[in-house]
């Protein structure tokens, strides 16, 4: 088997997620700087990085949310710099919020399957869903495997933190994922939680890829299989997780010290 | 275990669980008190007189239809928009300019069936260019861009000549009459403005279950998390207005005919500003809160000023009622008479019956 290293370097048309010179500038600071990286497809890898090292600006980029001042962005091959966001979910991006961004007004089963919806055709449609409609089932069968079933009918502003975390993830699964961006997944839930967590993470069809951002290495670094560690906005260094977690650089910038 | 794996295998196999009951069934079906209202409001010609089911029950559901519009935008889909009014306005006056009226050297002459779906292509398209210049901003930006859009109608009426006959307007504007009938006589235009009403009530409540309506409430919810889900968030606003214009434009119609005439006072800014009183006085969180705000609206108007002279004031302050009203609504129950209403009942309610999804209609 290759390297990581040499993996990660290469450069092709069969990448999941392709990055080069990606910059974001916000006025005159730079959250971005030239950051370069490489993702194949159902690869599982983890950012880490201290608070502003540029780790959601990454995110953002990726899906669109705030374009990149300069640089390129290809998702399986395909450029999509310059695509609005919800052209990239349609190819199969997804991405999950550190801070829950769910419909409040709305009922557990309707945010899922909005997500179904938008992922498919009739986003427009004027009829209601019937008996048998397939999205209605799928958005069912969503709600079971993040263990939100019990309360699907209740609206979401009425659920609790850590059933927000799974909704948050469930959203980010509808239709057919092909590479999703999690960002801090594993936020406010409690060790039980983040035991669920992990298992919804290692048991995703092999074939989807991820991206973690992650402050807990308990969660980051049991469902990953490479990392890249970020510092002011640019790529510090990559590597296995076992690489980069007795690297002395490493534990000076961010695991040093008081790392809990 | 598998989670995308067991969502696409549902896909595959639709039938196979029958446990949600997916299709709602009308609105207020099993509430007895709709029950009442609605035949109340179909037996109304027998036991009200002309005066009441013209001036006070046809204009309430009238305005109650522009304020549904606005209803539709703003509770479902979070955008304020001041220019429902104008676009009912519009398609009044392309009735009245296709169709037929007092003025020959302006209006066309074209028959009422001609006319009013003209009309209301016109107004569709109208709004539609509107809420386009619109959804590039968002809150007070939204009701600035609209109120101006509005605004600039107004003295377009008025100094416009060619088109829409300056300040004077547009007068005797022709009604339909077929099959025998004068539609535009007390019963059967009474009747009328109640189907055209309850029809846009009913639309706007199935939409709210479809998924273009549950897409619009998470635009309102969260528009970039609606953009991360795959929808284009932009274009279902505009589509939101498309549809909003069609149902103020009807209103728009069914107004022209019950004046019979249409003028630049009927598109001012006061007027603008009244739809949206009536919206949040009724309640912006459900369809019947736009029809609610108008009935109290029109109660207001028609008979404050008899009461303020009664108790010894001056009559024109009926507005100065409709104000405290404004003001004590908004400070007391942001979403309405209906908000009211609601906690009311569940007040009397064992709270574990309390409905749980979230803006059903219990």
């Amino acid at each position: 088997m290759d390297s990581v290293a040499q993996r990660l370097s290469a450069v092709g048309a069969g990448a999941a997620l392709e990055l080069r010179g990606v910059t974001r500038l916000f006025g005159a600071l730079a959250a971005l700087t030239d950051v370069t990286i490489t993702v194949r497809p159902g690869e599982r890898r983890a950012v880490l990085g201290s608070n502003g090292a540029g780790k959601t600006t990454l995110f953002n980029c990726i899906t669109g949310d705030f374009p990149p001042s300069s640089g390129t962005i290809r998702f399986f091959g395909e450029d999509v710099t310059h695509f609005p966001p919800y052209e990239r979910i349609r190819r199969g991006l997804r991405r999950t919020y550190q801070i829950s961004a769910l419909f409040p007004g709305l009922t557990v089963q309707d945010n899922v399957y909005l997500a179904c919806r938008g992922v498919s055709r009739g986003r427009f449609s004027f009829l209601r869903p019937g008996q048998n409609d397939a999205l209605m089932h799928a958005a069912d069968s969503l709600v079971h495997a993040v263990h939100l079933a019990a309360v699907k009918d209740q609206r979401v502003a009425e659920l609790a933190h850590g059933q927000q975390r799974q909704l948050e993830i469930a959203l980010a699964l509808a239709g057919a994922p092909r590479f999703v961006l999690f960002d801090e997944p594993a936020a406010g839930l409690s060790p039980t939680e983040r035991a669920e967590l992990v298992e919804i993470l290692t048991s995703l069809p092999a074939h989807i890829g991820y991206i973690i951002i992650e402050h807990d290495m308990d969660v980051a670094l049991r469902v990953v299989e490479s990392v890249t560690m970020m510092h002011n906005g640019r790529i510090f260094k990559e590597g296995l997780p076992q690489e980069i977690q007795s690297d002395p650089e490493v534990q000076e910038l961010y695991l040093g010290g008081g790392h809990e | 275990m598998s989670v995308t794996h067991d969502a696409r295998v549902q896909i595959h196999k639709p039938a196979s669980t029958g446990q949600r009951p997916a299709v709602r069934g009308w609105p207020d079906i099993n509430n007895p008190a709709a029950w009442v209202v609605a035949v109340i409001l179909l037996i109304m010609p027998l036991i009200a007189n002309g005066f009441f089911l013209i001036e006070i029950f046809a204009t309430t559901l009238i305005l109650g239809t522009i304020a549904l519009s606005l209803m539709f935008l703003a509770g479902y889909g979070g955008m304020v928009s001041l220019m429902q009014l104008t676009i009912a306005g519009f398609a009044a006056y392309m009735v009245a300019v296709f169709g037929v009226s007092g003025n020959a050297n302006i209006s066309l002459g074209w028959p009422w069936w001609l006319a009013v779906p003209m009309a209301l292509a016109l107004a569709t398209i109208f709004g539609t260019l509107g809420g386009a210049l619109a959804v590039r901003t968002e809150g007070i930006y939204t009701i600035m861009i609209t109120l101006a859009i509005g605004a600039a109608f107004y003295y377009f009426t008025n100094q416009n000549w060619a088109i829409f006959n300056g300040h004077t307007g547009i007068n005797t504007v022709a009604t339909p009459h077929f099959w025998g009938v004068n539609w535009r006589s007390d019963i059967p235009f009474y009747y009328i403005v109640l189907a055209v009403a309850a029809l846009c009530y009913f639309a706007v409540d199935y939409i709210s279950r479809a998924p273009f309506g549950l897409a619009l409430q998470g635009v309102r919810d969260n528009p970039r998390r609606m953009a991360a889900l795959g929808f284009n968030v932009n274009a279902h606003r505009v589509a939101a207005y498309a549809v909003a214009s069609f149902i103020a434009g009807l209103a728009g119609v069914l107004q022209v005919w019950n004046y019979r005439q249409i003028s630049p006072g009927s598109v001012s800014v006061g007027a603008c500003i009244d739809v949206l009183i009536i919206a949040v006085v009724g309640g912006i969180t459900r369809p019947i809160g736009p029809y609610i705000g108008a009935l109290v609206f029109v109660l207001l108007r028609t008979f404050a000023l008899d009461f303020l002279v009664k108790i010894g004031l001056d009559g024109n302050r009926f507005r100065l009622l409709i104000g405290l009203g404004f003001l004590a609504i908004v400070f007391w129950s942001s979403d309405g008479v209906i908000g009211l209403w609601q906690r009311w009942c569940q007040g009397r309610r064992p709270t574990a019956n309390r409905p749980a999804g979230g803006h059903g209609h219990g």
